[in-house]
Protein backbone atom coordinates (compact mmCIF):
# COMPACT_ATOMS: atom_id res chain seq x y z
CA UNK A 1 0.00 0.00 0.00
CA UNK A 2 2.77 2.40 1.06
CA UNK A 3 4.83 1.39 -1.97
CA UNK A 4 1.88 2.22 -4.16
CA UNK A 5 1.65 5.65 -2.62
CA UNK A 6 5.34 6.38 -3.13
CA UNK A 7 5.33 5.06 -6.68
CA UNK A 8 2.29 7.08 -7.65
CA UNK A 9 2.79 10.19 -5.58
CA UNK A 10 2.34 12.57 -8.50
CA UNK A 11 -0.76 10.75 -9.64
CA UNK A 12 -2.30 11.09 -6.21
CA UNK A 13 -1.53 14.81 -6.06
CA UNK A 14 -3.16 15.13 -9.46
CA UNK A 15 -6.20 13.22 -8.20
CA UNK A 16 -6.65 15.46 -5.17
CA UNK A 17 -6.22 18.72 -7.10
CA UNK A 18 -8.69 17.59 -9.76
CA UNK A 19 -11.26 16.96 -7.05
CA UNK A 20 -11.04 20.54 -5.87
CA UNK A 21 -11.04 21.88 -9.40
CA UNK A 22 -14.17 19.87 -10.20
CA UNK A 23 -16.02 21.44 -7.29
CA UNK A 24 -14.77 24.97 -8.00
CA UNK A 25 -15.68 24.82 -11.69
CA UNK A 26 -19.38 24.51 -11.13
CA UNK A 27 -19.70 26.20 -7.75
CA UNK A 28 -21.96 28.99 -8.99
CA UNK A 29 -24.26 27.15 -11.34
CA UNK A 30 -27.84 28.50 -11.42
CA UNK A 31 -30.64 25.98 -10.78
CA UNK A 32 -31.88 26.30 -14.36
CA UNK A 33 -28.68 24.74 -15.65
CA UNK A 34 -28.58 21.79 -13.25
CA UNK A 35 -30.08 19.37 -15.72
CA UNK A 36 -27.91 20.26 -18.76
CA UNK A 37 -24.84 20.36 -16.54
CA UNK A 38 -25.60 16.93 -15.16
CA UNK A 39 -26.08 15.64 -18.66
CA UNK A 40 -22.85 17.25 -19.88
CA UNK A 41 -20.89 15.87 -16.95
CA UNK A 42 -22.40 12.49 -17.67
CA UNK A 43 -21.06 12.70 -21.22
CA UNK A 44 -17.61 13.59 -19.93
CA UNK A 45 -17.56 10.54 -17.68
CA UNK A 46 -17.79 8.58 -20.93
CA UNK A 47 -14.03 9.22 -21.19
CA UNK A 48 -13.84 5.72 -19.73
CA UNK A 49 -13.99 4.75 -23.42
CA UNK A 50 -10.25 5.49 -23.44
CA UNK A 51 -9.82 2.68 -20.92
CA UNK A 52 -11.93 0.37 -23.03
CA UNK A 53 -9.71 1.00 -26.05
CA UNK A 54 -6.54 0.48 -24.00
CA UNK A 55 -7.78 -2.84 -22.66
CA UNK A 56 -8.82 -4.02 -26.13
CA UNK A 57 -5.16 -3.85 -27.10
CA UNK A 58 -4.13 -6.12 -24.26
CA UNK A 59 -6.64 -8.85 -24.96
CA UNK A 60 -5.28 -11.94 -26.66
CA UNK A 61 -6.32 -12.17 -30.34
CA UNK A 62 -7.73 -15.62 -29.81
CA UNK A 63 -9.73 -14.75 -26.71
CA UNK A 64 -12.99 -14.23 -28.52
CA UNK A 65 -15.11 -13.77 -25.39
CA UNK A 66 -12.69 -11.11 -24.20
CA UNK A 67 -12.75 -9.35 -27.55
CA UNK A 68 -16.54 -9.44 -27.62
CA UNK A 69 -16.75 -7.94 -24.12
CA UNK A 70 -14.19 -5.31 -25.08
CA UNK A 71 -16.17 -4.34 -28.17
CA UNK A 72 -19.33 -4.05 -26.08
CA UNK A 73 -17.43 -1.81 -23.66
CA UNK A 74 -16.26 0.41 -26.54
CA UNK A 75 -19.82 0.56 -27.87
CA UNK A 76 -21.35 1.45 -24.49
CA UNK A 77 -18.67 4.04 -23.79
CA UNK A 78 -19.26 5.74 -27.13
CA UNK A 79 -23.03 5.53 -26.60
CA UNK A 80 -22.55 7.35 -23.30
CA UNK A 81 -20.44 10.04 -24.97
CA UNK A 82 -22.45 10.61 -28.12
CA UNK A 83 -25.85 10.41 -26.45
CA UNK A 84 -24.70 12.60 -23.57
CA UNK A 85 -23.36 15.43 -25.70
CA UNK A 86 -26.22 15.34 -28.21
CA UNK A 87 -28.89 15.45 -25.50
CA UNK A 88 -27.11 18.29 -23.70
CA UNK A 89 -26.88 20.19 -26.98
CA UNK A 90 -30.54 19.62 -27.66
CA UNK A 91 -31.53 20.93 -24.24
CA UNK A 92 -29.34 24.01 -24.50
CA UNK A 93 -30.58 24.70 -28.02
CA UNK A 94 -33.99 25.37 -26.54
CA UNK A 95 -32.68 27.84 -24.01
CA UNK A 96 -30.61 29.89 -26.38
CA UNK A 97 -33.22 29.83 -29.13
CA UNK A 98 -35.51 31.82 -26.87
CA UNK A 99 -32.91 34.33 -25.86
CA UNK A 100 -32.07 35.27 -29.43
CA UNK A 101 -35.71 36.02 -30.21
CA UNK A 102 -35.73 38.79 -27.62
CA UNK B 1 4.21 10.73 -32.20
CA UNK B 2 4.02 9.86 -28.53
CA UNK B 3 4.55 13.49 -27.62
CA UNK B 4 1.74 14.47 -29.93
CA UNK B 5 -0.59 12.00 -28.21
CA UNK B 6 0.27 13.41 -24.82
CA UNK B 7 -0.24 16.98 -25.98
CA UNK B 8 -3.63 15.94 -27.35
CA UNK B 9 -4.54 14.54 -23.95
CA UNK B 10 -3.55 17.80 -22.32
CA UNK B 11 -5.67 19.80 -24.75
CA UNK B 12 -8.57 17.38 -24.24
CA UNK B 13 -8.33 17.84 -20.50
CA UNK B 14 -8.40 21.62 -20.90
CA UNK B 15 -11.47 21.09 -23.07
CA UNK B 16 -13.18 19.33 -20.17
CA UNK B 17 -12.22 22.07 -17.71
CA UNK B 18 -13.36 24.93 -19.93
CA UNK B 19 -16.40 22.96 -21.08
CA UNK B 20 -17.60 22.33 -17.53
CA UNK B 21 -16.93 25.93 -16.55
CA UNK B 22 -18.96 27.20 -19.50
CA UNK B 23 -21.75 24.69 -18.91
CA UNK B 24 -22.31 26.31 -15.54
CA UNK B 25 -23.03 29.74 -17.04
CA UNK B 26 -26.28 30.40 -18.92
CA UNK B 27 -24.91 32.44 -21.81
CA UNK B 28 -21.97 30.20 -22.62
CA UNK B 29 -23.43 26.77 -21.88
CA UNK B 30 -23.84 25.81 -25.52
CA UNK B 31 -20.26 26.67 -26.37
CA UNK B 32 -19.18 24.75 -23.29
CA UNK B 33 -20.91 21.64 -24.50
CA UNK B 34 -19.16 21.89 -27.88
CA UNK B 35 -15.76 22.45 -26.29
CA UNK B 36 -16.17 19.44 -24.00
CA UNK B 37 -17.33 17.32 -26.93
CA UNK B 38 -14.33 18.48 -28.96
CA UNK B 39 -12.02 17.56 -26.10
CA UNK B 40 -13.60 14.14 -25.95
CA UNK B 41 -13.20 13.54 -29.69
CA UNK B 42 -9.54 14.53 -29.43
CA UNK B 43 -8.99 12.18 -26.48
CA UNK B 44 -10.54 9.24 -28.31
CA UNK B 45 -8.62 9.82 -31.54
CA UNK B 46 -5.37 10.33 -29.62
CA UNK B 47 -5.93 7.05 -27.78
CA UNK B 48 -6.52 5.07 -30.95
CA UNK B 49 -3.50 6.62 -32.69
CA UNK B 50 -1.33 6.19 -29.60
CA UNK B 51 -2.30 2.55 -29.13
CA UNK B 52 -1.82 1.50 -32.74
CA UNK B 53 1.22 3.60 -33.65
CA UNK B 54 4.50 1.74 -33.81
CA UNK B 55 3.09 -1.69 -33.12
CA UNK B 56 1.99 -4.31 -35.58
CA UNK B 57 -1.56 -3.29 -36.35
CA UNK B 58 -4.13 -5.91 -35.55
CA UNK B 59 -6.78 -5.47 -38.21
CA UNK B 60 -9.28 -7.45 -36.14
CA UNK B 61 -8.95 -5.24 -33.07
CA UNK B 62 -8.88 -2.02 -35.04
CA UNK B 63 -12.05 -2.93 -36.91
CA UNK B 64 -13.79 -4.04 -33.71
CA UNK B 65 -12.94 -0.73 -32.03
CA UNK B 66 -14.10 1.28 -35.02
CA UNK B 67 -17.24 -0.82 -35.24
CA UNK B 68 -17.99 -0.20 -31.55
CA UNK B 69 -17.38 3.53 -31.85
CA UNK B 70 -19.43 3.97 -35.02
CA UNK B 71 -22.35 1.97 -33.66
CA UNK B 72 -22.21 3.81 -30.31
CA UNK B 73 -22.15 7.18 -32.06
CA UNK B 74 -25.10 6.37 -34.31
CA UNK B 75 -27.27 4.81 -31.61
CA UNK B 76 -26.53 7.67 -29.21
CA UNK B 77 -27.40 10.28 -31.82
CA UNK B 78 -30.57 8.50 -32.83
CA UNK B 79 -31.75 8.10 -29.22
CA UNK B 80 -31.16 11.75 -28.41
CA UNK B 81 -32.78 12.92 -31.64
CA UNK B 82 -35.94 11.00 -30.96
CA UNK B 83 -36.34 11.79 -27.28
CA UNK B 84 -39.26 13.89 -26.08
CA UNK B 85 -38.40 16.65 -23.65
CA UNK B 86 -40.41 15.00 -20.90
CA UNK B 87 -38.37 11.82 -21.23
CA UNK B 88 -35.08 13.63 -20.85
CA UNK B 89 -34.28 12.64 -17.25
CA UNK B 90 -34.62 8.93 -17.87
CA UNK B 91 -32.44 9.19 -20.96
CA UNK B 92 -29.65 10.81 -18.95
CA UNK B 93 -30.03 8.01 -16.45
CA UNK B 94 -29.84 5.45 -19.26
CA UNK B 95 -26.64 6.95 -20.70
CA UNK B 96 -25.16 7.01 -17.25
CA UNK B 97 -25.91 3.30 -16.92
CA UNK B 98 -23.85 2.77 -20.08
CA UNK B 99 -20.83 4.47 -18.50
CA UNK B 100 -21.21 2.30 -15.39
CA UNK B 101 -21.47 -0.74 -17.63
CA UNK B 102 -18.12 0.06 -19.22
CA UNK B 103 -16.44 0.34 -15.82
CA UNK B 104 -17.95 -3.02 -14.92
CA UNK B 105 -16.74 -4.76 -18.09
CA UNK B 106 -13.27 -3.24 -17.70
CA UNK B 107 -13.03 -4.82 -14.24
CA UNK B 108 -13.99 -8.23 -15.59
CA UNK B 109 -11.56 -8.02 -18.50
CA UNK B 110 -8.74 -6.84 -16.27
CA UNK B 111 -9.20 -9.85 -13.98
CA UNK B 112 -9.25 -12.08 -17.06
CA UNK B 113 -5.99 -10.73 -18.47
CA UNK B 114 -3.95 -10.14 -15.34
CA UNK B 115 -4.23 -13.16 -13.08
CA UNK B 116 -1.95 -11.90 -10.33
CA UNK B 117 -2.23 -8.13 -9.91
CA UNK B 118 -0.54 -6.28 -7.05
CA UNK B 119 -2.69 -5.57 -4.00
CA UNK B 120 -3.05 -1.92 -4.95
CA UNK B 121 -4.18 -2.76 -8.49
CA UNK B 122 -6.55 -5.34 -7.08
CA UNK B 123 -8.21 -2.81 -4.82
CA UNK B 124 -8.53 -0.33 -7.70
CA UNK B 125 -9.85 -3.03 -9.98
CA UNK B 126 -12.47 -4.26 -7.57
CA UNK B 127 -13.57 -0.80 -6.42
CA UNK B 128 -14.00 0.26 -10.04
CA UNK B 129 -15.90 -2.93 -10.77
CA UNK B 130 -18.27 -2.66 -7.81
CA UNK B 131 -18.92 1.07 -8.27
CA UNK B 132 -19.44 0.57 -12.00
CA UNK B 133 -21.84 -2.34 -11.49
CA UNK B 134 -23.82 -0.49 -8.80
CA UNK B 135 -24.00 2.61 -10.97
CA UNK B 136 -25.14 0.51 -13.92
CA UNK B 137 -27.95 -1.36 -12.18
CA UNK B 138 -28.91 1.66 -10.07
CA UNK B 139 -29.25 3.85 -13.15
CA UNK B 140 -31.38 1.22 -14.85
CA UNK B 141 -33.71 1.12 -11.83
CA UNK B 142 -33.84 4.95 -11.83
CA UNK B 143 -34.58 4.85 -15.55
CA UNK B 144 -37.44 2.41 -14.99
CA UNK B 145 -38.83 4.47 -12.10
CA UNK B 146 -38.85 7.64 -14.16
CA UNK B 147 -40.62 5.86 -17.00
CA UNK B 148 -43.19 4.69 -14.47
CA UNK B 149 -42.31 1.03 -14.88
CA UNK B 150 -41.06 0.53 -11.36
CA UNK B 151 -42.64 1.30 -8.00
CA UNK B 152 -40.85 2.25 -4.81
CA UNK B 153 -40.14 -0.56 -2.46
CA UNK B 154 -39.28 -0.07 1.17
CA UNK B 155 -38.47 -2.89 3.52
CA UNK B 156 -36.26 -3.54 6.48
CA UNK B 157 -34.47 -6.42 4.80
CA UNK B 158 -33.31 -4.08 2.06
CA UNK B 159 -31.55 -1.91 4.60
CA UNK B 160 -29.86 -4.87 6.27
CA UNK B 161 -28.89 -6.45 2.98
CA UNK B 162 -27.26 -3.25 1.78
CA UNK B 163 -25.28 -2.96 5.01
CA UNK B 164 -24.22 -6.59 4.73
CA UNK B 165 -23.10 -6.06 1.15
CA UNK B 166 -21.00 -3.05 2.15
CA UNK B 167 -19.21 -5.22 4.70
CA UNK B 168 -18.60 -7.88 2.06
CA UNK B 169 -17.19 -5.29 -0.35
CA UNK B 170 -14.70 -4.10 2.22
CA UNK B 171 -13.84 -7.51 3.62
CA UNK B 172 -13.26 -9.37 0.35
CA UNK B 173 -10.10 -7.57 -0.80
CA UNK B 174 -8.59 -7.77 2.68
CA UNK B 175 -9.29 -11.49 2.99
CA UNK B 176 -8.01 -12.09 -0.52
CA UNK B 177 -4.77 -10.18 -0.08
CA UNK B 178 -4.02 -12.13 3.10
CA UNK B 179 -4.77 -15.40 1.33
CA UNK B 180 -7.89 -16.32 3.25
CA UNK B 181 -9.82 -16.82 0.05
CA UNK B 182 -9.31 -19.25 -2.83
CA UNK B 183 -7.07 -17.74 -5.45
CA UNK B 184 -9.44 -17.89 -8.43
CA UNK B 185 -9.39 -14.20 -9.18
CA UNK B 186 -11.86 -14.35 -12.05
CA UNK B 187 -14.52 -16.17 -10.04
CA UNK B 188 -14.29 -13.82 -7.08
CA UNK B 189 -14.48 -10.89 -9.50
CA UNK B 190 -17.65 -12.27 -11.04
CA UNK B 191 -19.22 -12.79 -7.62
CA UNK B 192 -18.37 -9.22 -6.67
CA UNK B 193 -19.86 -8.07 -9.95
CA UNK B 194 -23.18 -9.74 -9.16
CA UNK B 195 -23.16 -8.35 -5.62
CA UNK B 196 -22.40 -4.88 -7.01
CA UNK B 197 -25.38 -5.16 -9.34
CA UNK B 198 -27.61 -6.20 -6.45
CA UNK B 199 -26.32 -3.33 -4.35
CA UNK B 200 -27.19 -0.82 -7.07
CA UNK B 201 -30.72 -2.14 -7.30
CA UNK B 202 -31.45 -2.11 -3.58
CA UNK B 203 -29.79 1.28 -3.24
CA UNK B 204 -32.27 2.93 -5.59
CA UNK B 205 -35.39 0.82 -4.94
CA UNK B 206 -36.54 2.51 -1.71
CA UNK B 207 -35.98 6.05 -3.02
CA UNK B 208 -39.08 7.96 -4.12
CA UNK B 209 -39.72 8.87 -7.75
CA UNK B 210 -39.50 12.61 -7.17
CA UNK B 211 -36.03 12.21 -5.69
CA UNK B 212 -34.71 10.48 -8.79
CA UNK B 213 -32.88 13.60 -10.08
CA UNK B 214 -30.78 13.61 -6.94
CA UNK B 215 -30.12 9.91 -7.31
CA UNK B 216 -29.17 10.21 -10.96
CA UNK B 217 -26.77 13.00 -10.11
CA UNK B 218 -25.25 10.82 -7.41
CA UNK B 219 -24.95 7.80 -9.68
CA UNK B 220 -23.44 10.03 -12.35
CA UNK B 221 -20.86 11.09 -9.83
CA UNK B 222 -20.19 7.43 -9.01
CA UNK B 223 -19.56 6.60 -12.66
CA UNK B 224 -17.05 9.45 -12.64
CA UNK B 225 -15.28 7.93 -9.64
CA UNK B 226 -15.21 4.50 -11.31
CA UNK B 227 -13.67 6.14 -14.39
CA UNK B 228 -11.02 7.85 -12.30
CA UNK B 229 -10.14 4.59 -10.51
CA UNK B 230 -9.74 2.84 -13.84
CA UNK B 231 -7.61 5.82 -14.90
CA UNK B 232 -5.17 5.20 -12.04
CA UNK B 233 -5.02 1.54 -13.02
CA UNK B 234 -4.13 2.38 -16.63
CA UNK B 235 -2.00 5.36 -15.67
CA UNK B 236 -4.16 7.54 -17.94
CA UNK B 237 -4.31 11.14 -16.78
CA UNK B 238 -7.18 12.04 -19.10
CA UNK B 239 -9.35 9.34 -17.52
CA UNK B 240 -8.43 10.45 -14.02
CA UNK B 241 -9.11 14.10 -14.81
CA UNK B 242 -12.40 13.49 -16.62
CA UNK B 243 -13.59 11.01 -14.03
CA UNK B 244 -12.71 13.13 -11.04
CA UNK B 245 -14.20 16.31 -12.49
CA UNK B 246 -17.46 14.48 -12.95
CA UNK B 247 -17.18 12.80 -9.56
CA UNK B 248 -16.59 16.06 -7.70
CA UNK B 249 -19.01 18.14 -9.74
CA UNK B 250 -21.65 15.41 -9.39
CA UNK B 251 -21.41 15.41 -5.61
CA UNK B 252 -21.70 19.19 -5.48
CA UNK B 253 -24.62 19.16 -7.89
CA UNK B 254 -26.31 16.49 -5.78
CA UNK B 255 -25.94 18.63 -2.69
CA UNK B 256 -27.24 21.73 -4.50
CA UNK B 257 -30.32 19.82 -5.60
CA UNK B 258 -30.95 18.57 -2.07
CA UNK B 259 -30.56 22.13 -0.84
CA UNK B 260 -33.21 23.37 -3.28
CA UNK B 261 -35.61 20.83 -1.82
CA UNK B 262 -34.49 21.54 1.73
CA UNK B 263 -33.70 17.89 2.31
CA UNK B 264 -30.54 16.27 3.49
CA UNK B 265 -28.82 13.82 1.20
CA UNK B 266 -29.15 11.28 3.97
CA UNK B 267 -32.93 11.63 4.04
CA UNK B 268 -33.11 11.21 0.28
CA UNK B 269 -31.03 8.06 0.33
CA UNK B 270 -33.00 6.71 3.25
CA UNK B 271 -36.13 7.33 1.19
CA UNK B 272 -37.90 9.28 3.88
CA UNK B 273 -38.96 12.75 4.85
CA UNK B 274 -37.74 14.60 7.89
CA UNK B 275 -39.19 13.00 10.97
CA UNK B 276 -41.71 15.26 12.57
CA UNK B 277 -40.19 16.15 15.91
CA UNK B 278 -42.92 15.05 18.25
CA UNK B 279 -45.82 17.46 18.33
CA UNK B 280 -49.32 16.84 17.15
CA UNK B 281 -48.56 14.19 14.56
CA UNK B 282 -51.49 12.70 12.76
CA UNK B 283 -53.91 15.42 13.77
CA UNK B 284 -55.38 16.28 10.42
CA UNK B 285 -57.59 19.28 10.30
CA UNK B 286 -60.63 18.98 8.16
CA UNK B 287 -60.04 21.25 5.25
CA UNK B 288 -63.03 22.67 3.51
CA UNK B 289 -62.41 22.95 -0.19
CA UNK B 290 -64.19 24.98 -2.82
CA UNK B 291 -64.37 23.77 -6.39
CA UNK B 292 -64.77 25.80 -9.52
CA UNK B 293 -65.52 25.33 -13.22
CA UNK B 294 -63.79 26.10 -16.54
CA UNK B 295 -66.20 28.95 -17.21
CA UNK B 296 -65.64 30.57 -13.85
CA UNK B 297 -61.88 30.42 -14.19
CA UNK B 298 -62.11 31.84 -17.70
CA UNK B 299 -64.18 34.76 -16.43
CA UNK B 300 -61.68 35.48 -13.68
CA UNK B 301 -58.85 35.36 -16.18
CA UNK B 302 -60.69 37.71 -18.52
CA UNK B 303 -60.88 40.33 -15.80
CA UNK B 304 -57.33 39.88 -14.54
CA UNK B 305 -54.50 42.24 -15.42
CA UNK B 306 -51.67 40.12 -14.17
CA UNK B 307 -51.71 36.33 -14.17
CA UNK B 308 -49.24 33.92 -12.60
CA UNK B 309 -48.99 30.40 -13.93
CA UNK B 310 -47.30 27.99 -11.53
CA UNK B 311 -46.49 24.79 -13.38
CA UNK B 312 -45.45 21.52 -11.73
CA UNK B 313 -44.95 17.84 -12.21
CA UNK B 314 -48.56 17.38 -13.34
CA UNK B 315 -48.05 19.70 -16.31
CA UNK B 316 -44.97 17.76 -17.34
CA UNK B 317 -46.70 14.40 -17.05
CA UNK B 318 -49.75 15.57 -18.99
CA UNK B 319 -47.43 17.15 -21.61
CA UNK B 320 -49.65 20.18 -21.49
CA UNK B 321 -46.92 22.79 -22.09
CA UNK B 322 -48.20 23.64 -25.59
CA UNK B 323 -51.75 24.17 -24.35
CA UNK B 324 -50.35 26.31 -21.60
CA UNK B 325 -48.63 28.46 -24.20
CA UNK B 326 -51.92 28.75 -26.12
CA UNK B 327 -53.71 30.03 -23.04
CA UNK B 328 -50.86 32.46 -22.44
CA UNK B 329 -51.01 33.82 -26.01
CA UNK B 330 -54.76 34.23 -25.78
CA UNK B 331 -54.43 36.16 -22.53
CA UNK B 332 -51.66 38.30 -23.95
CA UNK B 333 -53.81 39.15 -26.95
CA UNK B 334 -56.25 40.58 -24.41
CA UNK B 335 -53.47 42.72 -22.91
CA UNK B 336 -53.11 40.57 -19.82
CA UNK B 337 -49.64 40.18 -18.42
CA UNK B 338 -48.70 36.52 -17.90
CA UNK B 339 -45.75 35.24 -15.86
CA UNK B 340 -44.66 31.71 -15.24
CA UNK B 341 -43.29 31.18 -11.77
CA UNK B 342 -40.92 28.29 -11.53
CA UNK B 343 -40.00 26.54 -8.31
CA UNK B 344 -36.38 25.34 -8.33
CA UNK B 345 -37.48 21.71 -8.17
CA UNK B 346 -40.59 21.95 -10.33
CA UNK B 347 -40.91 19.18 -12.89
CA UNK B 348 -38.75 16.14 -12.71
CA UNK B 349 -35.39 17.80 -12.60
CA UNK B 350 -34.07 21.24 -11.73
CA UNK B 351 -34.43 23.36 -14.83
CA UNK B 352 -36.64 20.74 -16.42
CA UNK B 353 -39.70 23.00 -16.38
CA UNK B 354 -37.76 25.75 -18.14
CA UNK B 355 -36.78 23.34 -20.89
CA UNK B 356 -40.35 22.09 -21.24
CA UNK B 357 -41.78 25.58 -21.54
CA UNK B 358 -38.98 26.64 -23.85
CA UNK B 359 -39.99 23.75 -26.09
CA UNK B 360 -43.49 25.23 -26.28
CA UNK B 361 -41.96 28.56 -27.38
CA UNK B 362 -42.61 30.35 -24.13
CA UNK B 363 -40.51 33.48 -24.02
CA UNK B 364 -37.53 33.32 -21.69
CA UNK B 365 -38.36 36.77 -20.24
CA UNK B 366 -41.64 35.77 -18.64
CA UNK B 367 -40.22 32.75 -16.83
CA UNK B 368 -39.70 33.99 -13.29
CA UNK B 369 -37.58 32.29 -10.67
CA UNK B 370 -39.36 31.79 -7.39
CA UNK B 371 -37.02 34.04 -5.40
CA UNK B 372 -37.35 37.00 -7.74
CA UNK B 373 -41.14 37.33 -7.39
CA UNK B 374 -42.00 35.76 -4.06
CA UNK B 375 -42.19 39.05 -2.16
CA UNK B 376 -44.37 40.55 -4.84
CA UNK B 377 -47.00 37.83 -5.17
CA UNK B 378 -49.85 40.11 -4.07
CA UNK B 379 -49.50 42.02 -7.34
CA UNK B 380 -50.96 39.06 -9.24
CA UNK B 381 -54.71 39.02 -9.69
CA UNK B 382 -54.87 35.31 -10.13
CA UNK B 383 -52.50 32.38 -9.84
CA UNK B 384 -53.16 29.22 -11.81
CA UNK B 385 -51.39 26.27 -10.22
CA UNK B 386 -51.11 23.43 -12.73
CA UNK B 387 -50.16 20.06 -11.34
CA UNK B 388 -48.05 21.44 -8.52
CA UNK B 389 -48.82 20.75 -4.90
CA UNK B 390 -46.13 20.69 -2.25
CA UNK B 391 -44.34 23.72 -3.72
CA UNK B 392 -47.31 25.98 -2.93
CA UNK B 393 -48.24 24.44 0.42
CA UNK B 394 -48.16 27.19 3.08
CA UNK B 395 -47.65 24.52 5.73
CA UNK B 396 -43.98 24.69 4.77
CA UNK B 397 -43.93 28.20 6.26
CA UNK B 398 -46.49 28.03 9.02
CA UNK B 399 -46.70 24.51 10.39
CA UNK B 400 -43.60 23.66 12.34
CA UNK B 401 -44.69 20.06 12.61
CA UNK B 402 -45.23 19.52 8.92
CA UNK B 403 -42.73 17.19 7.27
CA UNK B 404 -42.06 19.81 4.61
CA UNK B 405 -41.58 22.64 7.11
CA UNK B 406 -38.71 24.85 5.96
CA UNK B 407 -38.90 23.98 2.29
CA UNK B 408 -39.00 27.17 0.22
CA UNK B 409 -42.40 27.60 -1.43
CA UNK B 410 -44.03 29.92 -3.93
CA UNK B 411 -46.35 32.20 -1.96
CA UNK B 412 -49.31 31.65 -4.23
CA UNK B 413 -51.65 32.26 -1.29
CA UNK B 414 -50.77 35.97 -1.49
CA UNK B 415 -52.40 36.34 -4.91
CA UNK B 416 -55.94 37.67 -4.98
CA UNK B 417 -57.28 34.39 -6.36
CA UNK B 418 -55.68 31.00 -6.58
CA UNK B 419 -56.98 28.23 -8.82
CA UNK B 420 -55.38 24.83 -8.38
CA UNK B 421 -55.82 22.43 -11.26
CA UNK B 422 -55.31 18.85 -10.18
CA UNK B 423 -56.71 15.48 -11.03
CA UNK B 424 -57.99 14.52 -7.61
CA UNK B 425 -57.55 15.07 -3.91
CA UNK B 426 -54.46 12.88 -3.88
CA UNK B 427 -51.68 14.29 -1.75
CA UNK B 428 -48.48 15.59 -3.26
CA UNK B 429 -45.24 13.67 -3.25
CA UNK B 430 -44.51 14.52 0.37
CA UNK B 431 -47.83 12.98 1.40
CA UNK B 432 -49.06 15.96 3.36
CA UNK B 433 -52.33 17.79 3.36
CA UNK B 434 -52.15 21.04 1.42
CA UNK B 435 -53.26 23.85 3.72
CA UNK B 436 -53.62 26.13 0.72
CA UNK B 437 -56.84 24.36 -0.30
CA UNK B 438 -58.53 25.60 2.84
CA UNK B 439 -57.67 29.26 2.19
CA UNK B 440 -60.43 31.71 1.47
CA UNK B 441 -59.03 32.74 -1.89
CA UNK B 442 -58.28 29.24 -3.15
CA UNK B 443 -60.45 27.19 -5.45
CA UNK B 444 -59.88 23.78 -6.93
CA UNK B 445 -60.52 22.57 -10.44
CA UNK B 446 -60.49 18.82 -10.67
CA UNK B 447 -59.29 17.85 -14.14
CA UNK B 448 -56.33 16.58 -16.07
CA UNK B 449 -53.98 19.47 -16.90
CA UNK B 450 -54.60 19.01 -20.61
CA UNK B 451 -58.41 18.93 -20.37
CA UNK B 452 -58.47 21.84 -17.95
CA UNK B 453 -56.32 24.07 -20.14
CA UNK B 454 -58.34 23.21 -23.24
CA UNK B 455 -61.58 23.87 -21.36
CA UNK B 456 -60.46 27.20 -19.96
CA UNK B 457 -59.04 28.35 -23.29
CA UNK B 458 -62.26 27.47 -25.12
CA UNK B 459 -64.41 29.29 -22.56
CA UNK B 460 -62.13 32.28 -22.68
CA UNK B 461 -62.43 32.49 -26.47
CA UNK B 462 -66.20 32.76 -26.11
CA UNK B 463 -66.00 35.70 -23.74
Amino acid sequence: MIEFFIENEQLIYFFVLCTFLGVELIANVPAVLHTPLMSGANAISGVILVGAIIIMMRIDETDYLGLALGTIAVFLGMLNISGGFFVTGKMLQMFSGKKKSK
Amino acid sequence: MEALVHISYLIAMLGFVVGLKFLASPSRAKTGNLIAAGGMALAVVATIVGQFYGVEISILKLSLIILGITAGYLVGKKMSDKVEMTEMPQLISFFNAMGGGVAMILGVLEARIDQSPSSASLILLWSGLIIGAASFSGSIVAYRKLSGKQKDKKALWIMWLSRLLLVVFIATPILYIYNFLPSELEIITLILLVLGLIYGIIFVLPIGGADMPVVISLLNSLTGVATALAGILYDSSIMIAGGIFVGAAGVLLTLLMCQAMNRSLFAVIGGKFKSTKGGPVGVEEEIEIKTTSFGEVATKLAFANKVAIIPGYGLAVAQAQHLCKQLQSLLESKDTEVHYIIHPVAGRMPGHMNVLLAEADVHYDILKEMDSVNDDMSSYDIAIVIGANDVVNPAAETDEYSPIYGMPIIRAYNCRDVVVIKRGMAKGYAGVENKLFGYENCQLLFADAKDALTGITNQLKLL
